[in-house]
């Protein structure tokens, strides 16, 4: 059993390194079409997006089925969108503007689709870093506290995206479905906790319980 | 300051042997294409057998730009009539019909009519025109366009002194142009309009051609306007009809966004578009680690067409 979930593991790593490596084969085959650089801030957003929204999406799977071995599933995607953004950023400023900081300055200024996903960026960065099981000791009841800035990150992310936009509405549409459908699935299942919560506790004190998750 | 222009000797005038040459080539071109029955995407987007390489060069013509390749040019194009993406527009736009083709021109002329391409293009020299071309999305090209001087065509209708604006119309052919089919965007068919001034300028082009060949359907065959100091948009593809007005027309990003794309579209490096910068622009065929290049007022070509903005506020008229 032990064997079967770090085998998992290691196919899980392996297989989210594949987005990466289809990126450098089609750099290195001239496959990136006549504006490279854009496609290249496109695939990579593309992928640091889709990892976060799996990332939100494992706590409904868990919910729904039950499996209770997916935290550190959590944590991988996690990290995994934390390292597609963190490329995505680095190509930015080395590979298209590289390091042109008077322009990349005019161009974060003026570009309000950026200061979106720099929210984004910063909030998937803390989360990153803090993601260790010795940081989520360290900062005990903090650290719920900081990585439900997730749901805001997503919510920037999803601006970033549609900000950026110059045309074509069905993709990013299909992203904002899917996180309505993540998020609407927590909401469903803290009103319910609510109410049984509600039910369970006697009148006089249900007002003073403020815990709900 | 200086204004380049170029001598325009009268069409009536020249019996320019040239001219009869272009003529006999694309009409021959044309009359291969449908002998010979190559599909017209052949016919229409073969770079291979340039017809147009020996056109005398415009002296507006940009010689010290880098041209870029049109590889890049031809599988890289904002043809919202056809996809909203850039790469589906070169195969889609195979299926445009474009022979016969007919320009109407209207409105506050003295002659108004309807011209054949042929006849068009049998009137007015093809000259090469290298111009930057700066999208407002913030990548740029430079383009050899094979074109005459929309000036020069306009003369031919006479312009009563009333007419102050013109207003160009793109083709419709929703039974070829998916997003026309399905009410896509836009209020079709595309509208662009411009003072008659600038419309007048001589940098102000109709192509016919580019890289020394016929346009390619998806650069706007068979006739598209070109206004180097304007964001791409301006250049509307596949005209079918030009009026001349006294009202400024609405074009068609203006009234799908008022407050993104205004009419004037004059490319400017300090007058952001509400989500982007418009200060720097990705050149397209230049490779990663390359800077993106500083945008220049009006593209570059503020000594020929500063002049018409003197007084304004191009941060209002944006
Ligand atoms: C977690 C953070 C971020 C995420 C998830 C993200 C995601 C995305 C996505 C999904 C796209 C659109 C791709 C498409 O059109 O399909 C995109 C485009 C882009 N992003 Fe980000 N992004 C993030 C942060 C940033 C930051 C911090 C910067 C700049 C410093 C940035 C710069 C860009 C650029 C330049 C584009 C391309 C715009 C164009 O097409 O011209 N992003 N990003």
């Amino acid at each position: 059993m032990i064997m079967q979930i770090n085998n998992l593991r290691s196919l899980t790593i392996a297989v989210c390194f594949i987005p990466l490596l289809w990126v450098v084969f089609d750099i290195a085959f001239d496959n990136l079409g006549s504006n490279q650089m854009q496609a290249l801030h496109i695939r990579l957003g593309d992928w640091a997006l889709r990892f976060l929204w799996i990332t939100l999406a494992i706590t409904p799977v868990q919910t729904v089925t039950k499996w209770r071995g997916m935290t550190e599933y959590r944590q991988l995607f996690g990290l995994y969108a934390f390292f597609y953004a963190s490329l995505h950023v680095l190509v930015y400023l080395a590979v298209d503007q590289v390091f042109a900081w008077r322009i990349i300055g005019i161009d974060i200024l003026e570009s309000s689709y950026i200061w979106f996903g720099l929210i984004a960026y910063i909030i998937v960065f803390s989360l990153g870093i803090t993601s260790s099981k010795a940081s989520k000791k360290l900062l005990g009841k903090s650290w719920k506290k900081l990585h439900r800035f997730i749901y805001i990150a997503a919510g920037a992310a999803m601006i970033h995206y549609f900000w950026q936009l110059k045309g074509n509405l069905a993709e990013p549409l299909f992203y904002l479905l899917l996180i309505f459908m993540l998020l609407g699935f927590r909401a469903v299942i803290w009103f319910k906790n609510k109410q049984l919560s509600q039910m369970m506790i006697p009148k006089g004190r249900a007002s003073t319980d403020t815990e709900s998750d | 300051m200086i204004i380049k222009t170029i001598k325009n000797i009268p069409g009536s005038e020249i019996t320019d042997p040239l001219v009869f040459q272009q003529r006999r080539t694309l009409i021959k071109a044309m009359a291969a294409m449908m002998l010979t029955g190559t599909s017209i995407r052949t016919g229409w987007a073969d770079s291979s057998k340039p017809i147009w390489s020996a056109v005398p060069k415009s002296r507006l013509s940009a010689h010290e730009l880098v041209v870029t390749p049109a590889d890049a040019t031809e599988n890289y194009n904002n043809y919202y009539e056809f996809a909203f993406n850039k790469e589906d527009p070169r195969s889609l736009a195979q299926s445009l019909r474009v022979d016969p083709w007919s320009v109407e021109i209207g409105g506050e002329v003295e002659k108004p009519g309807t011209y054949q391409l042929e006849d068009i293009l049998s009137q007015h020299p093809l000259q090469e025109y290298i111009y930057r071309f700066r999208c407002v999305e913030a990548w740029s090209m430079v383009v050899p366009w094979v074109g005459f001087s929309l000036g020069d065509l306009l003369k031919t209708a006479k312009p009563l002194s009333s007419a102050k604006f013109v207003k160009l119309t793109s083709v419709h052919q929703p039974d070829s142009m998916p997003k026309q089919r399905n009410n896509g965007m836009l209020d079709w068919p595309y509208v662009e309009g411009l003072r008659i001034d600038e419309a007048m300028h001589p940098l102000t082009i109709l192509a016919a051609g580019m890289y020394g060949n016929i346009l390619p359907k998806q650069n706007g065959a068979p006739l598209r306007l070109v206004v180097p100091w304007k964001y791409g948009f301006k250049s509307i593809k596949a005209v079918v009809k030009i009026e001349l007005l006294k009202r400024p027309p609405i074009s068609s990003w203006n009234k799908f966004a008022p407050n993104e794309y205004g009419f004037y579209a004059n490319v400017n490096p300090d007058v952001p578009h509400p989500r982007w910068s418009q200060n720097s622009e990705r050149l397209l065929g230049s490779g990663f680690f390359t800077p993106r290049r500083q945008t220049e007022l009006f593209n570059g070509y503020g000594e020929q067409v500063a002049h018409l903005y003197r007084d304004m506020d191009l941060r209002h008229f944006f």
